[in-house]
Parts: C-alpha cells; sequence; structure tokens
C-alpha cells in the first residue's frame, strides 16, 4: 500500500491536508481544478517536497524523510523526459546504469526489447529532437519499463498529444503497469482520461485529497466540489 | 555529498590564493615599508587616470550608441560584434597599433607634419587615457547600446505619433536612459582602469605618469625593495577595494551576448543633419578601433615573414603553452564555482589586482625556492584566477538551467555524480564551456602583468618578449611578435569557441 497519512504540504498561499491508501497494481487518477494542488500531491510522492506534517509509506517501509532517488518511484514528467544530447539508446540506458557506465550485451537486448514493446523498434539510435512528441512520450515510457518500480507516476505527460495519441498512449501505460504490476497515480485536468484510465479517482479540491472512489461511482455520482470545477455539464 | 565538496574546495583554493598573498603583503609591508614622496603622486595618478579615461569612455559612447542604435548599414552586425574584439585583445598589440597611429612617427604626426601642424607625444597621462578609452570605449558602447535596443519599439511609435521633436524625444526616451546606464559604464570602466597595469608600463612611467601598479612594478624590479612594493600593494588593495565597493552599487549586469544586431524600427533622425552626424560618428569610432588593428597586421608582416627570431618563437611557445594551461584550470576550478556564491567569490578574488597577488606569491616562495624559476607556473595560476569571474558569468546561467531542467530527472533516474557529470552536465555545458574557455585562453595569452615581476630572460612569454623588444628599439621585431601574439590569442579564442558549437546538438 501507498500510504499518506494527516499530509500537510505548504503551498503558495495554503496548505495541502488529507490522508490516502493506495493498493500496489492499481491505475488511479488523480482529478480538480488547476492550483489545487494535483502536482504537489505528486511531488509528495515522489519526495520532491518536503512535508509540514504527515507521513510517506510504502508497503509498511517508511518514506517520509527518503530522497527522491531512494524512494521506489518512477516519474513521467510534462516534459524533459530525455536528455535532448543523448540518443535514445543511452537515455534508455541510463535507466540500467545509473552510474554512466556502457552498455552490456544483456542491457542493449533488453532496451531494443523494451523500444519494441512501445512501437520504436529501430529508433534506438535517434535523438530526441529527430522524433514526434508521440515517439518521445513512447520513449520515455521504455525507459519507465526498464525502470521497472513499483510505482508510477504521471504528472500530464500526454497533454500535448492530440486525442487519439493520447488514447494510444494510455493504452500502452496500462499494458506496460499491468506487466509490472505497478501502481499508477496520474494527474490529469482531463475526466476524460480518468474514465478511459483509472479504476479509481481521487479528488483534489479545496486544499483537500478526497478519499478514492472507483471510477464509475465517482462520474455517476460527482462530489459538489468536482461539479463546481467542471461547471454543470 | 562528493559535488557540494568538491565546490567548498574549489572555493577554499580561490580564498587561500587570495588571502594568502595579501597576508604575506601584510606581514611583509609592515613598518618595514617606506612612504616615499613619489608613492602620493602614483596613487593621485592613478585616480585622475581612471577618472579621466571613464569620463571620455562613457561620454563618447553615447552618440556611438545612439548611432548604432538607430542606423541602418551595411557591416553594422560585423561592428557590432567587433566591439566585442578588445576584450580577447592583448593590450600590448593594442599598444603597438596606438603607437603607428598617434605615436611620434605615426600616421597622425606625418598627416599633420604635411599641414604644419603640431607634433603629438603618446607618452604620458593623455596616452594612457587614450589606450584606456582604445579598450573601454566599446564596452562603454556596447551597454548603451544594450539598454537602448531594449527601448520597445511601441515607445518610439508612440513618440512618432505624437509629434515630438528630437529634442522633446530625447527628453522623454533618451536620456532618462542614459542617466541610469551612463553612472555604471562609468564605474566599471574607473574600477577596470585603476588595475591596469600593461598601459601604464608602456606608455606611462616617470614621475608624472606611474601608477601604483606600476610603482609595485618598479619596486620589485629595479630597487629589490621588496618591503616598499608590499606597502604599495597595500595602497592598491585599498584603492581597489573602495572602488570595487562603489561598482558594486553603481555597476548595471553587462552581458557579453549583447547585440544580436537587433533593430528597433525608428521613425526619428531622419533629417540630413542628424543623418550625417550619426555616421560621422559612426565611422570615427570604426576608425579608432580599425585602424590600430589594421596597422599592427600591415607592419607585423615584414617582421612576422622574417621569421621573428628565436627569442619570439620560445616566448611564444612559452605563452602557448600558459595559455593552454590557464584554460584547463580555470575550467576546472570554474565548473564546481558555477553558482551565485562561485561568482561572488570569483568577484572579490579579481577585485585585488593581479599584481598583488603577484607580489605576494613572491614573497611566500621566495623562503622555498628562486621566485623567478617560478614565473611560468605563478603566470598560469593567476590568469586561470583573473579569467574565472568571466568564465563564470558565462557558465553560471547555462548551469544553473540543467540542473533546473534535469535536476528532478536525475534524481528519479538515480544517477551517481559521475554519471550526471559526464553524461549530462558537461554535453550540456559544452558550448558555453567552449566560449568561456575561448575567452580565457585568449586573455591569458596576452596577459602582460604577473609575468613582468617574475619574469627572466629565458622565461618570457610573447607579450614580454614584444615590450622587450619595443623597450629595445627593435621595432620590426616587435611589430613582427605582435602579429604572432595577435594571431595566437585571436587564434585560440576561434579554436575553443569553435570547438564548443562544432556538433553541438541540442
Amino acid at each position: 500500500m501507498l500510504t499518506l497519512e494527516n499530509l500537510n504540504v505548504d503551498m503558495d498561499n495554503s496548505a495541502l491536508t488529507g490522508t490516502l491508501s493506495l493498493a500496489p497494481g492499481r491505475r488511479v487518477a488523480i482529478l480538480g481544478p488547476s492550483g489545487a494542488g494535483k502536482s504537489t500531491l505528486l511531488d509528495v510522492v515522489a519526495g520532491f517536497r518536503p512535508l509540514r506534517a504527515g507521513q510517506v509509506g510504502w508497503c509498511g517501509a517508511d518514506l517520509t524523510h527518503s530522497p527522491p532517488n531512494k524512494r521506489p518511484v518512477s516519474i513521467l514528467f510534462q516534459d524533459g523526459n530525455l536528455f535532448p544530447h543523448l540518443t535514445v539508446f543511452r537515455n534508455l540506458l541510463l535507466a540500467l546504469k545509473p552510474n554512466g557506465q556502457r552498455a552490456s550485451e544483456e542491457d542493449s537486448v533488453r532496451i531494443e526489447g523494451a523500444l519494441k514493446r512501445v512501437g520504436l523498434a529501430g529508433m534506438s539510435g535517434r535523438k530526441p529532437g529527430t522524433l514526434s512528441g508521440g515517439q518521445q512520450s513512447r520513449a520515455a515510457l521504455a525507459r519507465v519499463m526498464l525502470q521497472a518500480r513499483p510505482i508510477i507516476l504521471l504528472d500530464e505527460p500526454f497533454s500535448a498529444l492530440g486525442p487519439a495519441l493520447k488514447a494510444e498512449m494510455l493504452g500502452l501505460v496500462r499494458d506496460v503497469a499491468g506487466n509490472l504490476g505497478a501502481l499508477v497515480v496520474m494527474v490529469t485536468h482531463d475526466p476524460d482520461d480518468a474514465r478511459r484510465f483509472a479504476e479509481d479517482v481521487v479528488l483534489v479540491a479545496d486544499d483537500k485529497v478526497h478519499l478514492p472512489v472507483a471510477t464509475a461511482a465517482f462520474f455517476a455520482n460527482p462530489p459538489e466540489a468536482y461539479q463546481e470545477y467542471v461547471g454543470t455539464q | 555529498m562528493a559535488q557540494r565538496a568538491l565546490s567548498i574546495s574549489a572555493g577554499l583554493a580561490l580564498a587561500i590564493l587570495t588571502l594568502g598573498p595579501i597576508a604575506a603583503v601584510l606581514i611583509r609591508a609592515g613598518g618595514l615599508g617606506s612612504f616615499r614622496p613619489g608613492d602620493f603622486e602614483a596613487l593621485q595618478f592613478t585616480v585622475w587616470q581612471a577618472l579621466l579615461s571613464g569620463f571620455f569612455s562613457t561620454l563618447l559612447a553615447i552618440p556611438v550608441a545612439r548611432a548604432l542604435a538607430r542606423r541602418q548599414f551595411f557591416g553594422r552586425r560585423l561592428l557590432i560584434s567587433l566591439l566585442g574584439a578588445p576584450f580577447i585583445l592583448p593590450v600590448i598589440v593594442a599598444v603597438m597599433g596606438l603607437i603607428a597611429v598617434f605615436g611620434q612617427n605615426g600616421i597622425l604626426n606625418s598627416g599633420l607634419a604635411a599641414f604644419g601642424g603640431p607634433r603629438l607625444d603618446i607618452y604620458g597621462l593623455h596616452g594612457v587615457v587614450l589606450a584606456h578609452v582604445f579598450f573601454n570605449l566599446p564596452l562603454a558602447t556596447r551597454m548603451l547600446l544594450q539598454a537602448w535596443l531594449a527601448i520597445p519599439a511601441e515607445r518610439f511609435r508612440l513618440a512618432a505619433s505624437l509629434g515630438l521633436t528630437p529634442w522633446g524625444q530625447f527628453l522623454t526616451l533618451e536620456w532618462p536612459l542614459i542617466r541610469r546606464i551612463a553612472p555604471g559604464a562609468f564605474a566599471v570602466i574607473f574600477v577596470i582602469c585603476l588595475t591596469s597595469f600593461a598601459v601604464a608600463l608602456t606608455l606611462g612611467g616617470g614621475p608624472r605618469a606611474t601608477t601604483v601598479e606600476l610603482a609595485i612594478y618598479q619596486a620589485m624590479r629595479f630597487d629589490f625593495d621588496l618591503g616598499r612594493a608590499a606597502m604599495l600593494a597595500l595602497m592598491q588593495l585599498g584603492l581597489a577595494t573602495v572602488a570595487g565597493l562603489i561598482a558594486l552599487k553603481l555597476a548595471p549586469s553587462q552581458g557579453f551576448g549583447v547585440g544580436r544586431g537587433r533593430q528597433v524600427p525608428r521613425w526619428d533622425g531622419r533629417s540630413t543633419m542628424a543623418r550625417t552626424f550619426d555616421m560621422i560618428w559612426i565611422f570615427l569610432a570604426a576608425a579608432f578601433l580599425l585602424v590600430p588593428l589594421a596597422l599592427v597586421v600591415l607592419k607585423g608582416m615584414p617582421g612576422l615573414f622574417a621569421g621573428a627570431g628565436q627569442g619570439t618563437w620560445t616566448a611564444a611557445k612559452h605563452s602557448v603553452l600558459v595559455a593552454l594551461a590557464s584554460t584547463a584550470l580555470s575550467m576546472v576550478w570554474a565548473l564546481p564555482l558555477a553558482n551565485r556564491k562561485g561568482e561572488l567569490l570569483s568577484v572579490a578574488a579579481i577585485a585585488i589586482s593581479p599584481l598583488v597577488i603577484g607580489t605576494g606569491l613572491f614573497l611566500i616562495l621566495r623562503p622555498f625556492v628562486n621566485p623567478f624559476t617560478m614565473a611560468l607556473p605563478v603566470t598560469t595560476v593567476v590568469n586561470a584566477m583573473m579569467a574565472l569571474p568571466f568564465a563564470l558569468r558565462i557558465l553560471r546561467p547555462e548551469a544553473e538551467a540543467v540542473e533546473h531542467d534535469f535536476g528532478r530527472l536525475r534524481q528519479t533516474l538515480r544517477l551517481t555524480t559521475w554519471a550526471w557529470f559526464t553524461r549530462v552536465w558537461l554535453p550540456r555545458l559544452r558550448r558555453p564551456m567552449g566560449f568561456a574557455a575561448g575567452l580565457t585562453a585568449a586573455l591569458a595569452m596576452g596577459d602582460l602583468g604577473v609575468i613582468a615581476l617574475f619574469a627572466d630572460p629565458d622565461r618570457a612569454t610573447l607579450p614580454l618578449q614584444v615590450y622587450r623588444l619595443m623597450g629595445a628599439y627593435q621595432m620590426e621585431a616587435a611589430a613582427g611578435a605582435a602579429l604572432l601574439l595577435l594571431i595566437l590569442s585571436f587564434g585560440l579564442f576561434w579554436l575553443f569557441d569553435r570547438g564548443g558549437r562544432a556538433g553541438a546538438d541540442t
């Protein structure tokens, strides 16, 4: 379980509070108005933001004071997921060899395999700048696969893609996470993303992290804070 | 963390190399120094020439920057880029060029003589100021031009639609800008000129045109009076500290990437008189910069083709080695210091004049080795130190951008410090490092400062060799060596800068 207990996190003019626990292997969407603290919540899980009070835990281990690089977490950021001066292969290799060493035979096989899985077979020699936005997202996802961590955080990573491409990428994330058995937490402002992808929805609004609700139930009977945010449809 | 430890030790090395020599100077100067009447005059001259240099550079820069800002002409971009050249131009080369124009047998005197005019003499106060204006007029022009081009085009459009007279427009748009930028430009130039040594060495001298730095040099080289040199160094230290504080208060941020040749559309200054006026200023400024350089090239060719002479080649070899070693050292030093604290520290370090540091190092080394045998290593270290603030000003924004853009990715990938450094940091910083290394190499190549304190005939650098040849009235050999120095300085800059760009795709 990923557990966030009695959180209290400083934000610009307020503080984000709440308690949350998410089971391994679930796909969870975080919805809410912009500025409410969706990304802040991800930062808390990833360890990029200090807590004023509360605890972060994963399967019994206390992560509250672990630095980001010690947490069982991989992240897809909104942008800047790939080093622009390195080829796709070298970018992926860093997930396997964080000390910058050369690729072993086995590394190469794994990297090419991961690229094939995301539909980028034969692209390993390309630099990110020569890839389309969708291809860059795929390459970053291939790296998340190689990192094979039990928690995957997505910070609106496909918001720059068109609807069809985005749907495809979400499908791909679902496959990858399913294979890894990883918990996926995705921040989005698009309810359709949540409907399509998530099993549970966590609403972040009014400085509060609300309890997770099954996606179908959430949209069948949206909470008041959410209705205010999307407006009456 | 390893990275932090590295930053701290780099900072510490810098602090030790600055404070150590100062301590040595302080200890040595205590009571031993004899204050001579000439020393007060040196202080007076130093301040006076710096005031005049700052004043004329800034004043003359105003019409030039104004003209460059509002005129469009063939070669404008090139001229603006050329305004950056004096920064990497060896002082001694510029002095040779200025002598060729304004000197005893220079083209100006020949011209004046043909019309029966008076003869000009370049040596003394006006020569020192002239050379300082040569170096700093471009600097002031760039600072003003940058501000001028930052005035939004809408303001000029508004001024045009309001039908403001030229004088009205000057008062509303341009005068406030001059008042904002000019004092800072003046302060920066004033400080630079306070610690300028090579110009005073070559064009000054004598009781009436000796700066404090020159007096330090004379005390060491001619009288070998270390106590007095230390006392003078102390005086220079006080002077530089006060001036540095003034400059810190007044100085605007001066960039290197100035003047991509941006053009703000203007509706003013269309009268024939305004146009003529602007073109005259541009022509004069360009001639003032380019004619001396052209003469260095022209006059240097015979000497260079004649084979320059053994001493010159040896000196050139020394200089290239010193420049390369300084560059390497400066880069290794700069990388861990590429943050706000590091930049402040490096600026503080160079506020102390190189000659003071040189004097201090001389005093420290003397009990252990013959300081003269250490001439080249000491020059290397001091040059690296002097180039640090410039290198950091270029590197720091980029280094911080890499940290900002990829710091989180680094964390989530769990990159080791080594992998981060070699796979991300260095490759991302290649371009600015090439530029910074180019500047450092050129500065070290052309430096005529500490080496003059330490050098014996076997260990001259090329700038010192040019100076010696001039002193021995071997003008053809001096001109050839000066041209060689010019080629090597600009060549090294070009090589490093190019090396940083080549294949540095994003």
